[in-house]
């Protein structure tokens, strides 16, 4: 067990490294004038571009302002963003913001995405199946993008049940309307995993057993059908994370939530290598850590999996 | 059973979330004015807070709360003093600027010549990369404190400059400092009026030349609002009426610059009394706003000009004539009827309309919608077949870049297409290198009300905007007379001729003037915005 977590986490090292790397080249293929970007539509003047430039060596090649960076990175240094902030500051700021709002979404979705998912699946082609199977096509087929300005503007904006905006530092409260818009599309996975997975384990043999020795449907269900069906479901939802990530940058938007989403947004739109990189990073870490957790995870929901 | 109460489980948290909320917000319209309220103001994350080093409106805005300027600008765009008791010069070279007595900073130190003369030098030296350091070339010893890069951007770096000290700025005493300019320039009390001339306390620098770490998180200024706290990144910036100020007081207590990522969350949040005042209303919205905000939904005039630039380096875009056909093929009004909305107007001069010495249709009969002789004289002057129109695919520009390609198709008879690079810088490494990108769209923000400060930097064979080779000498020397006029109406005489002759050589298409389209909450009254799209912190009311 042990040996297989550090078995994993080394490899996670690899892949951080390479992730940055890879991170680092693009951003720099992409990086035409990132002063310009900076400066929107207003022409810089050349002393400034001369300081700029070097303070940020970006007339140096690739390798050696990756070189810079790395060394940073082995002293605890993010670097600073071209607008001459910290970068840990920034993730310092940034992250408990999404961080929040995507566990908020995930509990949201998996709680109702299972439980709906599960009764479903009992209850194959009642009118509760039915509907659920409309209801999550429907969550499933509406981009975010169009979801969310949906939902606030119906909720936030004509009904005034939620806040408009969530802002820095939300409450729970204005957090909830984002972080159900961000679990909206994952709900509608989740539930129809567990569906099926479910419907096809009710007909599994060890079931059958179980019910032949008489022990209650609670059992039977919570137990043994449950548990076996949750692999995939887990499996999805540790590589959810990231797709939550990726819708974060939308959900942020539109709710003004200050987190990773945005500054990523706002990194990539002015060039800022070292922020995305920055930002990168530790969605690259968050992502190993979430996997391997829910690789284990497999074990405690399957006796019959050993990690050696 | 069991499994029944295990969906209305799941179900309850949907049902209650939407339920608990709906609990009413009771709002009565006592018209009252309360000096006791904090307004709440949409801004972007600001770049920087360094008055030398911000020249984008989020910023502005929060600094014009900090700072009183030297001079600022009346009902006219006039300028009058404000922080300045006088500002004289006989000669529109040597400047004598006497300060009024009574300003402190928010720390209590005395307001004195030497707190703008350190600014003014910390924002000239290049080694700072300040933003707005071109600001002050027209002060003598300015290029003292300039260095170029021997190998341009290459490994080797640029040398210290010979000064860093402006040998311009002298102080007379305390409360008064002459500032001595290389040229006369008429217009020099007119520049002061904006950010880069802000002076800064003796807190804000670490040693000489050293702006103080931190300083930028809580600026301390010498206007009418300080701060409260520090700059919450991505957050917000709250600021406090300062109690001490001499000049007019705000009528209300405070001010949170709240922050947004999105104009559209803003504007959510207007409409649901989260927010009190957008600066800008989304272009998503600008059709629905007047119904969705009533009359809680505002235009006033703003700077920004709008055209369309030729690559006059180009042959197929040489001749005037050509340009002149192309311009009479376009017709602004319906662009801006079905486009915009109307949120903008028509341009059919160089100049905008909110500077001194604006006149209406100064570019004539090239700037009169008329099909027929537009194609008349384009065949005549033997225009281009085809016509490429390249601009930043993210300003939100093609709707209004394809209406005029469609128009040129129908009245000019040529093939046109859109072209969209990725970004503004883009589209300018491309004019810069004269590649081919036909013709392609510029914009202009003025910095201070002045014909000078379009004309100048659009126009002239130097101007730093001038990215499409227009040249002409007689045009420039008109604009220079201008600036060295003895007053203010020789010097518009000068530069209302220089351009007539735009008018005459077409190097852009004037297409459109902007206007700030703004929307406020039930909670605040006399909302005004200016030319910088800065909201009047000293009008502004909340209704209590």
């Amino acid at each position: 067990m042990i040996r297989y977590i550090v078995r994993r986490l080394l490899q996670g090292v690899l892949t951080f490294f390479g992730a940055t790397f890879v991170v680092y080249a693009l951003m720099f293929a992409n990086q035409d004038n990132p002063l310009q970007a900076l400066a929107g539509e207003r022409p810089i003047s050349e002393n400034v571009r001369q300081a700029l430039t070097e303070r940020y060596h970006l007339n140096e090649p690739f390798i050696v302002q990756y070189g810079y960076y790395m060394r940073g990175l082995f002293q605890g240094d993010f670097g600073t963003s071209l607008t001459d902030r910290k970068i840990s500051e920034l993730l310092e700021n940034a992250w408990p913001n999404t961080a929040q709002l995507a566990i908020m979404a995930v509990i949201f979705a998996a709680v109702i995405g299972i439980v709906a998912g599960v009764v479903a699946g009992i209850r194959r082609a009642s009118i509760f199946d039915h509907s659920t199977l409309i209801i999550t096509l429907v969550l499933i087929s509406i981009p975010i993008v169009v979801l969310a300005p949906l939902m606030q503007l119906f909720f936030g904006v004509e009904l005034r049940w939620f806040p408009a905006t969530a802002g820095a530092n939300p409450t729970f409260y204005a957090l909830l309307l984002p972080a159900m818009v961000l679990g909206a599309g994952s709900l509608a996975t989740y539930s129809r995993l567990t569906r099926t997975s479910v419907v096809e384990n009710l007909r599994a043999d060890y079931v059958r057993t179980a019910k032949a020795k008489g022990l209650t449907r609670n059992r039977v269900i919570g137990v043994h059908v449950l548990r076996n069906s949750l692999i995939p479901v887990i499996t999805y939802i540790g590589v959810d994370l990231g797709g939550l990530m990726a819708g974060a940058i939308v959900t942020e938007g539109v709710f003004n939530i200050p987190g990773v989403g945005s500054q990523l947004f706002r990194g990539i739109t002015t060039e800022d290598g070292p922020l995305v990189v920055g930002f990168v990073s530790v969605l690259v870490i968050i992502f190993i850590v979430a996997n391997l957790i829910v690789d284990l995870l497999y074990a405690v929901l399957d006796p019959r999996i050993r990690y050696e | 059973m069991q499994v029944r109460r295990f969906a209305a489980l799941a179900a309850l948290p949907v049902v209650t979330s939407l339920g608990l909320v709906a609990c009413g917000q009771g709002g009565d319209d006592a018209s009252e004015s309360n000096p006791t309220a904090i307004v709440s103001i949409e801004i972007a994350e600001p770049q920087h807070l360094i008055p030398t080093n911000t020249n984008e409106t989020s910023g502005s805005q929060v600094l014009a709360a900090l700072f009183t300027p030297l001079v600022s600008y009346d009902e006219a765009n006039k300028p009058v003093e404000d922080a300045a008791e006088s500002i004289s010069s006989t000669d529109n070279t040597a400047w004598t600027i006497k300060l009024k007595d009574g300003y402190t900073f928010h720390n209590g130190e005395k307001v004195t010549a030497d707190s703008y003369i350190n600014a003014w030098n910390y924002g000239a030296y290049a080694p700072n990369g300040q933003g707005n350091s071109y600001f002050f070339e027209k002060i003598a010893g300015y290029a003292d404190l300039q260095s170029t890069d021997p190998d341009d951007d290459g490994p080797q770096t640029a040398p210290t400059p010979k000064a860093n000290k402006l040998s311009g700025l002298a102080k007379v005493d305390d409360l008064t400092f002459t500032v001595t300019l290389t040229a006369p320039y008429v217009d020099f009390k007119t520049m002061l009026g904006y950010t880069a001339f802000y002076p800064l306390p003796a807190a804000a620098f670490a040693s000489e030349g050293v702006i103080a770490d931190g300083f930028e998180e809580a600026p301390i200024g010498n206007g009418a609002f300080k701060m409260n706290g520090t700059w919450q990144h991505d957050a917000k910036i709250e600021v406090a009426v300062f109690d001490a100020h001499p000049g007019e007081k705000p009528k209300i207590a405070g001010v949170e610059f709240r922050i947004y990522q999105q104009l559209t969350a803003a504007y959510a949040d207007v409409m649901s009394d989260n927010l009190d005042v957008l600066r800008t209303i989304p272009t998503e919205n600008i059709t629905t706003a007047p119904t969705d905000l009533g009359d809680r939904y505002a235009t006033s005039p703003a700077s920004t000009f709008q055209f369309l630039a030729f690559p006059t380096f180009q042959e197929d875009y040489s001749k005037p004539e050509v340009r002149k056909a192309i311009s009479m093929a376009i017709d602004r009004d319906a662009i801006i009827k079905s486009v915009f909305k109307n949120s903008q107007q028509s341009a059919r001069s160089f100049v905008s309309p909110v500077v001194g010495g604006y006149r209406e249709d100064t570019c004539g009969a090239s700037c009169q919608f008329n099909a027929a002789s537009a194609k008349t004289a384009y065949t005549a002057a033997g225009g281009p077949a085809t016509i490429k129109i390249s601009y930043n695919g993210d300003g939100g520009h093609k709707d209004w870049v394809d209406a005029t390609c469609n128009q040129l198709k129908t009245n000019l008879g040529v093939a046109c297409t859109g072209v969209a690079e990725a970004k503004f810088a883009d589209l300018l490494s491309k004019v810069e290198k004269k590649q081919d990108v036909g013709m392609f769209r510029m914009g202009w923000v003025m910095d201070y009300p002045s014909m000078e400060n379009y004309l100048g930097p659009i126009y002239t064979t130097k101007g730093s905007s001038n990215y499409y080779g227009y040249s002409n000498p007689a045009f420039d020397a008109l604009v220079t007379e201008g600036t060295k006029a003895a007053d203010e109406e020789a010097a518009i005489a000068k530069y209302q001729a220089a351009e007539d002759l735009l008018a005459n050589d077409m190097p852009v298409i004037p297409l459109r003037f902007g206007q700030n389209n703004f929307g406020y909450s039930t909670k605040v009254r006399n909302v005004d915005i200016d030319l910088f799209q800065r909201i009047d912190l000293h009008k502004i009311e909340a209704v209590s």
